[in-house]
């Protein structure tokens, strides 16, 4: 069975790359085109390197069940994208944003990977602004830029709060281009149920075309998986509703490793969940923390009285509010990094102290920073003994002018005016640093299996810092994966056309037939929303922000009970020859009911505090600290990657020890 | 809130639709339109009865998947939102509601309320691009200034999410709206001037192509549209395209 060499080439850091790039197998031009390769998703990780790939000669063939690469699901993202361009002179470097990212995720990321991240992060700029990417500009016409989440220098590039958007739509009208040569054939509305290997090589795919219902196969010298990450497996989430861990699971049974499935990141300014109805929670910009004061009623008897509707906010006077942040963490305040906020947030809810009609919110509030703004402006107009309301009026309008669209966006969930009574926030999931384990190459365990972007494991550690996601998703894309990939297709321009009339397509696609009429002929009493909610609740009530040893082995129970319950009984309406959304949810939550209970395990055998996990066992006793996350960097400083054996439970783990030779290993302290 | 819903069924591109009239029953104010639609599926999945499809993805309205008429207007009563925005604190108690899929001769129905809007990208491949290589070799993105003005309102141009509420709103299914918002992105920016005259030229080809139609200036689109895009964007499509053709 496959072991793990992550392939990192020697030499220091700094020429890894360079070194790398200079030393492997190049593919002539000519030969490209005999070059056959498959790229399942089409967000920003594999749109890029879709189009790539097809500007190198190879023929792609790109596969996304949405109905346009467009509406894949990096559209959403809102804040923007890191490069190391010091482009401010604030002293920023590759070396830096490199250092920042290890220590963000906690140093439990690839030193290698990320340092190469860095490097080519300013090139992903240059190449969006080529493609028309209308990034934000100063008054000199140079490109702006803003700092993101506990970062000195200013990095983020940005456009307005739609930077996801449009570097999507850079991508994709990079794909047009190729689409257009006929260098890419692009499958929209197609999902795919399974990898084929020949060989125990990965030559092509079975996808179902979501219109009519048609399996087909693809073959192709090489497999990239882009699918993204598997957020929803807690049901709710600021995900797409239709993000899912498919792709990613059925290579993982196909010999692929899954690394550090626990690693999910919190984020802790969601808009929070209203009612049972509930499909989705909505991410409210970070950048809100920069102004806003959280608290909760110091009171039990105020808490209850505002869950009942009795109380309103405003009406409560400053001294019976617990400001818990700024109470806890004196030094960063409302400004803690994003698991202690979220953490804390819960830890007040979970005491009986949250505001909304569940229990769970906190209150995020502006009344101070507008009366600090409003008095700023006053003085700047010369106005003497303003009123109240004036001071109100002008600090209102400065507030505005930073956070108009999201108050607006706020307003119009809740329809609650935020100007006037404290936004409610609540933190949510949000973005998987765990998935399939690769190499430097990007290479799963299978050969001539790729994966990239969210999907993979490699660059984010135990926490995601803002504004990086998509960094990764496009480095991938854009200039790592178009080299690597060249390195192992080297050796197959001789092989031709791969068929599809083979036993191992054959066998394949039996099996995915065979799962999908069980669907449609089970028939039980019970509907795949019903499983996925109740999966996503053992999911964030054992598995979530918060772990321990106790509630892990329940949960790891109760999956598996629902997960045998879910295959007697599930009702899946319909045919499996149509368009037909409850049998493309029914495999999707199939597959996060096995991903859920390796989830738990994987977090089972992590005892120790990390990132944004909180291993209740594993907690600082004493010094200033005290009760604060505590690593364990002499046992954990490794990745977990985890073989398919069968049943989740029965899956083995395999170690890749970090080394940090460029970075030393220090503990967080935001006291 | 109890409602009646009247929603078009139609099993697939082939087969005729049909209204069909549904009641639910205590649906909340907080809800979105999605969510309703939720409610009313899974009532229909335990009664034995194939839900209503419908898409969607992100629900944030940003993807531009989800696409409904609702009570004649595309996405719903209110301003500016897409349907997965729409919150049913819009409705009232008693409300009959329509819904049906957006309709043009480009848009075809793919069953009950999903319709094809693959037009668009056959549009966006026929020239909405830059032809700039990806690998790597491309200048110092500072290298070219754009000014502020220039890149907020190619901004403002590039918010199009490609719903189609443009079209399914015109009288005369027309995409204008939609194209102008692409060329005008492209149109605004330093880059790629050199192939603007062929850009603008293959595109409105596309257009007509697909079968939209044309613009009789009545401005429903620019009402309707969920991302703000200005009439503008059309008379600069104009302009670009006499450009190009003299
Ligand atoms: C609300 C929100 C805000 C965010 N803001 C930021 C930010 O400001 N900065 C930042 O850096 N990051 C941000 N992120 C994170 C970032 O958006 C994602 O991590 C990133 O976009 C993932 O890109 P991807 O290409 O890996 O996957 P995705 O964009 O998720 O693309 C997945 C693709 O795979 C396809 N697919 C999936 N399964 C299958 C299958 N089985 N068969 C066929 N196709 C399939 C889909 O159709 C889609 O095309 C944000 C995330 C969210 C949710
Ligand atoms: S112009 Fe507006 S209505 Fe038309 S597709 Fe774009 S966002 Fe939708
Ligand atoms: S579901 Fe994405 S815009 Fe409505």
């Amino acid at each position: 069975m496959a072991t793990l060499d992550s392939k990192v080439p020697e030499g220091p850091i700094k020429d890894k790359w360079t070194n790398y790039k200079n030393h492997i197998e190049l593919v002539n031009p000519a030969n490209k085109r005999h070059i056959d390769v498959i790229v399942v998703g089409t967000g920003l990780a594999g749109g890029s390197a879709a189009a790539t790939l097809a500007e190198l000669g190879y023929n792609v063939k790109a596969f996304a069940y949405q109905d346009s690469p467009r509406r894949a699901h990096s559209i959403a993202a809102q804040g923007g994208i890191n490069a190391s361009k010091n482009y401010m002179g604030d002293g920023d470097s590759d070396y830096r944003l490199f250092y920042d990212t290890v220590k963000g995720g906690d140093y439990r990321s690839r030193e290698a990977n990320v340092y190469r991240l860095a490097e080519v992060s300013g090139n992903i700029i240059d190449q969006c602004v080529a493609q028309g990417v209308p990034f934000a500009r100063d008054y000199g016409g140079l490109l702006d830029n803003r700092s993101f989440g506990g970062v000195l220098v200013s990095r983020t590039f940005y456009a307005k709060g739609q930077t996801g958007q449009q570097l999507l739509l850079g991508a994709y009208s990079a794909m047009n281009r190729q689409i257009a040569r006929g260098k890419i054939e692009m499958f929209n509305r197609h999902e795919m149920l399974d990898v084929v290997k020949i060989d125990g090589k990965a030559r092509g795919i079975i996808a179902r075309n979501l219109i009519t219902g048609e399996l087909e196969r693809h073959s192709a010298h090489a497999v990239v998986i882009a699918t993204g990450g598997y957020g929803n497996v807690y049901f709710l989430s600021t995900n797409a509703m239709g993000s899912n861990v498919t792709a990613a699971w059925k290579v993982h049974k196909r010999g692929a490793f899954f690394a550090n499935p626990c690693f999910t990141q919190i984020h802790p300014t969601c808009i929070p969940r209203s009612g049972d109805y509930q499909s989705k929670l909505t991410l409210m910009s970070e950048s809100l923390r920069n102004d806003g004061r959280i608290w909760v009623p110091a009171k039990l008897e105020d808490a209850k009285a505002i869950q009942e509707g009795r109380l309103k906010p405003t009406q409560i006077p400053e001294e019976d509010r617990d400001y818990y942040l700024e109470r806890r963490y004196p030094a960063f305040g409302n400004l803690v990094p994003r698991d202690v906020a979220s953490r804390a947030a819960k830890e007040r809810c979970d005491a009986g102290y949250g505001v909304n009609a569940t229990g769970e919110a906190v209150y995020l509030d502006f009344a101070s920073a507008i009366e600090r703004y409003g008095k700023e402006q006053a003085k700047l107009k010369g106005l003497n003994n303003p009123s109240k309301e004036e001071i109100i009026k002008l600090g209102q309008d400065i507030i505005k002018a930073k956070y108009g669209n999201l108050f607006q966006m706020y307003e119009k969930i809740v329809a609650e005016n935020p100007y006037e009574t404290p936004m409610m926030i609540y933190p949510a999931t949000h973005y998987t640093m765990g998935g399939v384990w690769v190499d430097y190459n990007l290479m799963t365990t299978v050969p001539g299996l790729y994966c990239i972007g969210e999907a993979n494991f490699s660059d984010h550690g135990a926490n995601r810092l803002g504004a990086s996601a998509l960094m990764q998703g496009l480095a991938d894309g854009y200039f790592v994966l178009p080299y690597t990939i060249g390195d192992y297709l080297a050796d197959d321009i001789q092989t031709g056309k791969i068929p599809t009339n083979t036993p191992e397509f054959d066998a394949v696609e039996n099996e995915v037939k065979e799962r999908i009429e069980f669907f449609v002929n089970n028939k039980g009493s019970k509907s795949v929303d019903y499983f996925h909610k109740k999966l996503g609740k053992i999911m964030w009530d054992k598995v979530g922000m918060s772990r321990n040893e106790k509630g892990l082995k329940e949960a790891m129970a109760e999956i598996k009970a629902l997960r045998e319950e879910f295959w007697k009984d599930v009702n899946v309406p319909g045919n499996a020859n149509e368009m037909n959304a409850e049998l493309e949810k029914a495999g999707r939550v199939a597959d996060f009911l096995e991903l859920g209970e390796l989830f738990a395990k994987d977090a089972l055998t992590r005892n120790e505090s990390c990132g944004g996990h909180f291993r209740e066992e594993s907690v600082e006793l004493e010094g200033e600290q005290k009760g604060e996350a505590k690593r364990n960097d002499e046992e954990y400083a490794f990745v977990s990657a985890w073989e398919y054996k069968g049943e989740p439970a029965d899956a083995v783990l395999h170690k890749e020890h970090l080394e940090f030779n460029d970075i030393e290993l220090k503990q967080r302290s935001y006291k | 809130m109890n409602l009646t819903l009247k929603i078009w069924r139609q099993k697939d591109a082939s087969s005729k639709g049909a209204m069909v009239e549904y009641k639910v029953t205590d649906i909340s104010e907080h809800m979105s339109f999605l969510e309703m639609m939720d409610v009313l599926n899974e009532q229909l999945i335990n009664t034995g009865e194939a839900p209503v499809a419908f898409d969607h993805d992100c629900r944030e309205g940003i993807c531009g998947m989800c696409s409904m008429y609702i009570n004649g207007q595309a996405h719903g009563p209110d301003r500016g939102v897409t349907t997965c925005q729409l919150h049913m604190r819009s409705f009232k108690d008693g409300d009959v509601i329509t819904i049906e899929p957006f309709r043009a001769a480009a848009f075809p129905v793919i069953k009950d309320l999903v319709v094809d809007r693959t037009s668009f990208d056959r549009i966006q491949h026929a020239g909405g691009y830059i032809s700039v290589n990806t690998s790597g070799n491309t200048q110092d993105a500072n290298a070219i200034p754009i000014s502020k003005h220039a890149a907020d309102e190619a901004m403002d141009a590039a918010v199009c999410i490609g719903c189609g509420a443009c079209v399914a709103t015109c009288k005369n299914s027309s995409a204008m709206l939609f194209v102008g918002a692409k060329v005008s992105q492209y149109a605004l920016l330093p880059q790629g001037q050199v192939e603007a005259p062929d850009r603008v030229k293959n595109m409105v080809a596309q257009m007509d192509l697909e079968g939209f139609g044309n613009c009789t200036n009545t401005g429903a689109c620019e009402i309707e549209c969920p991302k703000g895009i200005s009439l503008d964007t059309i008379a600069r499509m104009n302009r670009e395209l006499m450009k190009a053709n003299i």
